[in-house]
């Protein structure tokens, strides 16, 4: 279901330092993701996890260092940027329009081409055909996490950042997200997410990183060193 | 995709999810009618003094309104996290600026249009005869507090006592808007009307500065 990713964009973060009020939520992280890699971020609640997605996501503005995705034209144009898919915490979709009227409002906003076509086939993948005339807030936390989900695949993007993605799913859903992911993951898209332990989800990944207050205190790609990584051993 | 067109599809949705609930037009109509039959009370409407102090009652009374109806504007937003949906979505973040504030002042203007008769028949004032230069001031001061409501409702829906910011922040800004507009409708409901083109000018040249204001430093107001 999922196109092949034509060129998966890389993401480099160099000495990344975010302070909130004189509090840092992240220090000097410096981390090269390859393309087509699928990382996965650990940490206990406020280790930066969050905090370290949305600046990737070029939602946040780090006070020090820089973010950069291998591919893009260097510009400071938005056109020369590459445009992750991003799914957060939140839904990001509006609980007042439905499911389809959500899609297609991000697919104009963001010049997919035929935008109605496009929508359908997403509203397929995620299982939510029936239901697409449906407002949102009508919805299950883990039907709108999937209204969610297919938000962030509407460009097809050359990298994603999810922020514990599996939040509100169900087990079905969880399994689910997971084959959504290895679709993504071997179609050639970047993958950047945070988990809590490990899970279906977290069996896809090449590579655990983990964090604890703002720094990297493990990075492997090693199976028995992730499970150790993505558990927290140690702390 | 250019500005105009993602601030066309913001603006869709903007209208089609108020027009879907009618949540801040009713209330905004309710509440301006209220507070135009609690002005009635402190003196007799049918009087000259009606002409005298009712253009300032009646822009109060808008100013008023509007900081009740720009509050939700950016809160909106934030139920869902959707305005990190839309800043990933755009290309350029004046698009969500500028649907916003254009459903802004048409809400506010389909207020005053609404209210107006109201007005007219409650305070004893023709208007007829100056209606299409009362769309026009309407429309220059709507736009003006839609502006400068819309930049600011940004800022407090990030802040602490979000609730009591906006007023705080926006009245006093907008003190220049409300002495204008009521100076040029004053002259409008006059026995012999006349066009204050003074007035109308102050109101272009106010619009024209928050627009500018908005369009360069808007981005760093959605920022986190």
């Amino acid at each position: 279901m999922t196109p092949r990713v034509a060129s998966p964009a890389g993401i480099r973060f160099e000495n990344v330092e975010k302070r909130y009020a004189g509090l840092y939520a992240l220090r000097r992280v410096s981390l090269e993701v390859a393309p087509g890699e699928c990382v996965v971020l650990a940490g206990r609640n406020g280790s930066g996890k969050t905090t370290l997605l949305r600046i990737a996501a070029r939602l946040v503005r780090p006070s020090g260092g820089n973010v950069s995705y291998s591919g893009e034209s260097g510009g400071e144009k938005a056109s020369d940027r590459v445009r992750p898919g991003f799914v957060a915490h939140a839904t990001m979709v509006y609980d007042e329009l439905t499911a389809e009227e959500n899609l297609l409002l991000f697919a104009r906003l963001q010049g997919v081409e035929r935008p109605e076509e496009r929508v359908a086939a997403l509203l397929a993948e995620v299982s939510l055909t029936e239901r697409s005339k449906s407002l949102v807030r009508t919805f299950s936390r883990g039907m709108r996490q999937r209204v969610a989900i297919a938000r962030a695949l509407l460009t097809a993007p050359s990298a994603m950042l999810l922020d514990e993605p599996a939040t509100g799913l169900d087990s079905q859903g969880i399994s689910w997200l997971a084959g959504t992911l290895r679709g993504m993951r071997d179609a050639g898209c970047t993958l950047l997410m945070s988990l809590h332990g490990e899970s279906e989800i977290s069996a896809l990944a090449t590579r655990g990183i983990r964090l604890d207050a703002g720094t990297v205190v493990g990075d492997t790609n090693a199976g028995a060193d992730m499970s150790a990584v993505l558990a927290g051993a140690g702390e | 995709m250019s500005l105009l067109a993602n601030t066309g599809v913001l603006l869709g949705k903007e209208l089609k999810t108020e027009f879907r609930s009618r949540e801040l037009l009713t209330t905004t109509v309710v509440f301006i009618i209220i507070v135009l039959v609690l002005f009635s009370f402190t003196f007799d409407p049918l009087s000259d003094e009606a002409r005298r102090f009712g253009s300032g009652l009646l822009w109060l009374a808008f100013l008023f309104a509007a900081s009740l109806m720009l509050q939700p504007c950016f809160l909106r937003e934030q139920a869902n996290d959707t305005l990190s949906a839309l800043r990933l979505s755009v290309s350029d973040p004046f698009a969500i600026f500028l649907a916003k504030l254009a459903a802004n002042t048409l809400f506010l203007m389909i207020t005053e249009l609404l209210l107006l008769p109201v007005f007219a028949v409650m305070y004893s004032v023709p208007v007829l005869g100056v209606l299409h230069w009362l769309t026009l001031v309407f429309f220059l001061g709507s736009l003006g507090v839609s502006t400068a409501g819309t930049a600011l409702s940004s800022i407090s829906a990030q802040a602490r006592m979000r609730e009591l910011l906006l007023p705080l922040l926006l009245l006093p800004m907008l003190t220049p808007i409300l002495i204008a507009s009521t100076e040029v409708t004053a002259a409008l409901l006059d026995r012999s009307p006349y066009v204050l083109w003074k007035g109308i000018g102050f109101l272009v040249a106010f619009d024209i500065v928050f627009l500018t204001a908005l369009w360069l430093f808007g981005e760093y107001l959605l920022e986190e």
